[in-house]
């Protein structure tokens, strides 16, 4: 759709300042995205290794539970595991990547040290799967945080580029039409006056020595 | 109200509860659903839930992938990873990218 314009020397200056504002929105639009993706990409494959981290650790953690699970009865596991040790907490901040909110986590681990049972009839193979899984903790938090982010910036990413695209494909090339047709319009006007003024001229002439 | 909650079925989320964090036994798609809403509103900042769970309540894991908390992270579950999670993250990178170019 093209815009509406009137064509008036002040129409002209006024698309003129428009064109010049969405250039530079373009150009700053642009610079945001490349850096976003620059830093996107060094988060995503910080946020790979530690999903691939965690998915092995946690393997580690749920075999070890699996085999405690069998040494024990059903009963005995959930009995130690029913007093919940106490709870963990994560200290929040948010930090600005590109104006986009990402949160920062930070890791206040469980009051309770070690095994929040008794040693009397749980076997050492739930010791060494509670632990694992404690040990696995901080990876955790890290990798919700750097998951986080990357989501976040993902989504800041995509609506950069869409930002990007209509400046650069719409609203710049319809400006440009619009200026161009004004600026025809006009000359067309002026080059008529110029006619018309000669014409007159040329018949006050004819008159005069007529 | 502890900060971090976990979802998913007993085997996988019990020893949670050993490291401080809030266990749920919920593996249905909708109750999870519910369950992470609820979470959401008392202010839980980080939510574990097994890949399982993560792709049965997607519809409502989805409505927070926008908002800084809480931070929905699937984890493997006993049964161990299924790549639901590792695709999570290649998405990203599509979307952001337009193409995977980084795995």
């Amino acid at each position: 759709m093209a815009i509406n314009y009137k064509p008036t020397r002040m129409e002209m200056s006024r698309l003129k300042k428009r064109l010049a504002t969405a250039s530079r929105g373009h150009k700053l639009m642009k610079d945001k995205r490349d850096e976003t993706v620059r830093r996107f990409i060094t988060f995503v494959r910080r946020n790979r290794e530690l999903r691939e981290r965690v998915e092995a650790l946690m393997g580690e953690a749920m075999a070890s539970f699996v085999i405690a699970k069998a040494a024990m009865s059903t009963a005995g596991v959930e009995e130690a595991l029913l007093i919940p040790a106490a709870s963990a907490k994560v200290e929040v901040e948010s930090a600005k990547v590109l104006s986009v909110e990402v949160p920062k986590l930070t890791y206040v681990p469980s009051e309770t040290r070690g095994l929040p049972y008794g040693v009397l009839g749980t076997s050492a193979e739930l010791d060494a799967a509670v632990l694992k899984f404690a040990e696995l903790m901080p990876l955790l938090i890290e990798l919700a945080e750097v998951e986080k982010t990357c989501n976040l910036l993902a989504d800041e990413i995509e609506k950069t580029r869409r930002r990007v695209n209509a400046l650069e494909y719409v609203m710049i090339p319809q400006l440009e039409t619009a200026i161009h047709a004004i600026s025809m319009k006009l000359d067309e006007n002026e080059r008529g006056n110029l006619t018309r003024l000669m014409k007159t001229k040329d018949m006050l002439k004819a008159k005069e020595e007529g | 109200m502890a900060d971090i909650a976990m979802i998913g079925d007993k085997d996988s989320v019990l020893l949670g509860r050993a490291a401080g964090i809030d266990v749920y036994f919920e593996t249905e798609g909708q109750a999870a659903g519910k369950l992470i809403d609820r979470l959401a509103r008392e202010n839980t900042k980080i939510i574990f839930v097994t890949e399982k769970v993560f792709e049965a309540a997607s519809e409502t894991v989805n409505k927070y992938k926008s908002r800084a908390f809480p931070a929905i992270i699937p984890v493997p579950d006993s049964t161990g990873a299924n790549g639901a999670a590792m695709a999570n993250v290649k998405a990203n990178v599509e979307k952001a990218i337009g193409a995977d170019i980084l795995f």
